[in-house]
């Protein structure tokens, strides 16, 4: 969030930066008040009995508590009165959204649906969001089994995704890039390996992205694919991961279709490169221990010719 | 037990019916009959039957500090996984677990209870009277925190330790995602620990309301027990929201009730505010009696009385008030309606105005004194500094705005240490500097200290610190690793090897303490020259506390009086007793007889642990329980023809 990239991320930016500043500035004159305090020429002798205390500087000490209290008072009403603004101001960045996307929380994954508009079918990703840059999107947020947060610190605040209780957030990305979100609540086990992408393109390639994730995954034409798309059927993979064309169509894991197109393997646990997909394959418990996903036996051919298969599916 | 039956019965013979006072013996017998009257014999029965706040309240301190070691070597676990990247040191599991027991270790059986065993400890010697209001009550307190305490701890050991973090949020807690039986340990051992804390929060009412020395008027009570009552009151009132959520946990899990399912009716976030409506106040419950440690060592290093003590009091009731109302400032990224979430703002706002007025308060102290820079004035110094910190990043996140940034992140975790460690540790640590040789005798050694505070100091900041930037970068909270590209890893290597001069820190204290309990240097009665009434009593106090009560005449007694206290007489010698007077003057009222030992508190505490543990595995455990509790109860006030029954 040091580097705000989005309208709501700048305002709350701006927001802390100007709360720093003040605690900082509160911080050092107490700590400058302190160290005269302990410091100054102290004029009692030491013989003197506690109990005895000088009337007039007694006085002047209630006039500068006083003081500094009422100081106290007049900059928190200051801040709340700051913050309240910021508030409404982020607030008020909803209503115009051109984009609507769904995000659903799993442990330790995003199932992301984008809904049918018009021509096109509603399409099912997991775990990397595009939008397009400059314009409202609204992220419609919501969890079947426990908490979680969905946050990407240079784009906005954060917000819960509680089971049973559907909520909304808007992003605005300022420009293009690629922009890294986690999951900010405690989930469980896989709670660190729980990340977003967010990737933010100019309208014309996020179409192109739209449309190339409307159609349905490509047929496999290399031997080596047919025999891995063979191998994900016949083996348990099906049972969890849909494959749209295919008769792969579980729906525990997310969808596969485009696998090979996600910039991330196992929700940002390891870069998309056919090594890593052969390793999370053999063995997702030994990378990302307690994932859902179980170890699948296959022989070493057969895994490199899934791996294979699924990295084709762009 | 019938040896001990029959010597009382002798003992209340010689007494004749009317008994033994003070008025009509000399001062060397009085002692003899005092030291009859109120001790604990020797032996394990005297060691597991005693009533004597004292012991009780030893007893507490050093249980609490051994569980504090635990959570603090949790906490050195997950440093040396976080040191790097990727580390594949302690898995996710374990690290779970690991965080999980440092919390809640932290919270619920160190921080607690800690603060009430000093109150225990030191309230009734501060207020001049002999033991608290209902003893028995105090030692069944104590049994039931140890065996909750020892409970979850040895869950731990056999893998079953609670890993769904301190604050247990459903449904990962609740029935369909706990994992075995590690939410149920949880939720119980809350149970155990919010009994113990209500009963001691019940006993120091009691005891600051009606058993002050006569003359103890309201505007002429130590700071310190103002603070443990305001304390006792926030207790009160909190605990019980979160016995009652652990509670529906617990039934979610065991038989199936509905409370936190939403597909069935219920609600997730009602856990959420019942929890925090409880766990914000806890701060506070933990925060108060450190301001409370900072106003009675104050004046003592700055030899003058604090400045504005109307001031002080009013502010910790504000405080008090006021910390039932911030609860939602943990629940802004849930998503509430803005205008409610900007009340939580206002008011999470509003607390740091009475904070602040105790800060300026204190500097103003010194600013009208001399200060001794001896190690307790050097902890309640670093308390200013680290605190003011912790005050000033809490302000920041109760704007609703910033926190959806940096709640759940490292800034947090940065933000509630300043609070916790800074805020109340650093006070806690002066404050056993302070009165370890009132408990023991003996003077901690100085010099040890000087180098303890300034390891724990400089450690302490070192270590977290920096938690603030790598909060602002974006790390979250409760994550076992952090991938490579993140570019954290520098920092948190420097965080990991900063808790290493932290934990000398530590170690050093622990060190004083051991060395110093042989070594020390001869107290005396009143070593620093302070002016609450606990220096008036030997070091270590005996069993009676004061051989005549003492009689109050001015907020600092020992000072406005440094020769001789006047004292009240007519108490009786042969048998417990104590002064019970009104609660606004404390104008002594009337003799109030005072619980003997028993063994009944710990046996009745075996049966409720019991029935508390075995509610894990079955229902059932509540209905058979039921039966050794109530006998436990019933031997407990059954009357035995004792002082305490005749009147």
């Amino acid at each position: 969030m040091l580097r705000a990239h989005g309208a709501n991320a700048r305002k709350i930016f701006d927001l802390i930066w100007t709360f720093g500043a003040v605690a900082v500035t509160t911080w050092l004159l107490v700590m400058l008040v302190l160290a005269m305090a302990l410091f100054r020429r102290h004029l009692a002798e030491a013989s003197r009995s506690p109990l005895q205390i000088d009337s007039d500087q007694e006085s002047r000490l209630i006039r500068a508590v006083g003081i500094a209290t009422a100081a106290t008072v007049v900059v928190l009403i200051a801040l709340t009165i700051g913050s309240f603004f910021a508030g409404k101001s982020i607030a008020s960045l909803s209503g115009s959204e051109t984009v609507i996307v769904r995000v659903t929380g799993h442990q330790w994954w995003w199932e992301i649906r984008y809904p049918k508009i018009d021509s096109s079918h509603a399409i099912v990703t997991a775990n990397e969001i595009h939008i397009p840059v400059g314009e409202s999107v609204k992220v419609k947020l919501d969890s079947l089994d426990v908490i979680h947060s969905f946050w990407v610190p240079s784009l906005a605040g954060k917000r819960d995704l509680i089971p049973g209780r559907p909520s909304e957030l808007s992003l605005i990305a300022d420009k293009p890039g690629i922009y890294r979100g986690q999951c900010a609540e405690f989930c469980g086990y896989q709670h660190a390996h729980m990340a977003i992408t967010v990737v933010a393109e100019s309208r014309k390639a996020f179409d192109a992205w739209r449309s190339r994730q409307d159609s349905d995954a490509v047929t496999p034409i290399a031997d080596e694919e047919r025999r891995g798309q063979a191998a994900f059927l016949g083996t348990g993979c099906a049972l969890c991961h849909a494959i749209r064309g295919t008769l792969a169509s579980g729906t525990v894991g997310p969808d596969l279709t485009h696998v090979g197109g996600r910039r991330s393997l196992a929700a940002d646990t390891l870069a998309m490169t056919p090594g890593a997909l052969a390793a999370w394959i053999a063995d997702p418990q030994s990378i990302k221990p307690g994932a859902k996903m179980p170890r699948i036996a296959l022989s070493a051919d057969d895994l490199n010719a899934v791996a294979t298969y699924l990295g084709s599916l762009e | 037990m019938s040896g001990i039956r029959q010597k009382k019965a002798e003992r209340i013979q010689e007494g004749g019916p009317k008994g033994i006072r003070d008025t009509s013996i000399d001062e060397a017998r009085l002692r003899a009959f005092l030291a009859h009257a109120w001790q604990t014999p020797k032996g394990l029965y005297g060691w597991l039957a005693t009533v004597d706040h004292k012991l009780i309240g030893r007893r507490y301190v050093v249980t609490a500090f051994l569980f504090f070691i635990f959570a603090g070597l949790s906490a050195l676990a997950m440093r040396f996984q976080l040191a790097a990247p990727e580390a594949g040191r302690i898995g996710p599991d374990l690290y779970n677990q690991l965080f999980t027991m440092h919390g809640t270790t932290m919270m619920f059986l160190f921080a607690v209870p800690v603060m009430e065993a000093f109150a225990v400890y030191l309230v009734p010697l501060m207020i001049g009277t002999r033991n608290v209001a209902f003893p028995r009550l105090n030692a069944f307190s104590y049994w039931i925190y140890v065996s909750g305490g020892m409970m979850i701890w040895i869950a731990f050991a056999f893998n079953t330790g609670a890993d769904a973090g301190w604050f247990s949020y459903v449904p990962l807690a609740g029935p369909d995602y706990g994992i075995g039986k590690r939410p149920d340990f949880w939720a119980q051992m809350v149970t155990y620990t919010e009994v113990s804390a209500l009963a001691v929060a019940v006993e120091i009412i009691a005891t600051v309301f009606k058993q002050r020395a006569p003359g103890m008027t309201l505007d002429r009570i130590p700071l310190y027990v103002w603070s443990v009552l305001v304390t006792a009151f926030v207790i009160l009132f909190a605990m019980p929201a979160v016995m009652v959520s652990s509670t529906m946990l617990i039934l979610d899990r065991l038989v199936a009730t509905k409370f936190f399912d939403s597909a069935a009716g219920g609600d997730v976030l009602l856990w959420q505010h019942l929890f925090w409506f409880f766990g914000h106040p806890e701060v506070y419950i933990i925060f108060i009696p450190a301001t409370g440690f900072v106003s009675a060592i104050l004046p003592t290093f700055v030899r003058r009385p604090v400045f504005g003590y109307l001031g002080i009091v009013l502010s910790l009731i504000a405080i008090g008030f006021l910390s039932f109302g911030l609860w939602v400032h943990h629940m802004f990224a849930t998503g509430l309606p803005q205008l409610g979430e900007s009340f939580f703002t206002a008011s999470s706002m509003m607390i740091a105005i009475p904070s602040g007025i105790q800060i300026f308060c204190w500097i103003a102290t010194i600013w009208g004194g001399k200060p001794i820079f001896a190690t307790p004035l050097l902890f309640v110094l670093g308390f200013i500094f680290t605190f003011v910190i912790g005050g000033l990043t809490g302000v920041m996140v109760a704007s609703v705005p910033l926190d959806l940034q940096v709640h759940d992140t490292y800034f947090v975790v940065a933000h509630f240490h300043y609070v916790l460690v800074g805020g109340a540790v650093f006070p806690l640590l002066g404050a056993v500097y302070y009165w370890f040789p009132k408990v023991t005798g003996r003077l901690l050694s100085e010099r040890l200290g000087h180098w303890n505070f300034w390891f724990i100091f400089v450690g302490f900041n070192l270590t977290f610190f920096p938690m603030h930037i790598l909060g602002l970068q974006g790390m979250p909270r409760r994550v076992y690793t952090y991938p490579l590209e993140s570019g954290w890893g520098s920092v948190n290597l420097f965080i990991s090897l900063s808790s290493l001069v932290l934990f000398a820190g530590f170690a050093l204290f622990f060190l004083n303490m051991l060395l110093s309990l042989r070594n020390g240097h001869l107290a005396g009665d009143n070593p620093w020259g302070a002016s609450t009434l606990e220096w008036a009593a030997t070091s270590p106090p005996p069993s009676y506390n004061f051989p005549h009560l003492p009689v109050v005449t001015h907020r600092d007694p020992l000072w406005a009086e440094p020769d001789t206290l006047p004292v009240i007489e007519g108490l009786r010698v042969d048998a417990r007793e104590v002064v019970g007077g009104t609660v606004a003057d404390a104008v002594p009222q009337l003799r109030v007889p005072s619980a003997d030992n028993s063994i009944w508190p710990l046996l009745s505490a075996i049966a409720v642990g019991g029935t508390f543990f075995a509610s894990i595995y079955t229902p059932w455990a509540v209905v058979w329980g039921a039966i050794p509790v109530s006998i436990g109860f019933i031997c407990w006030f059954w009357p035995k023809g004792e002082p305490e029954d005749e009147e």
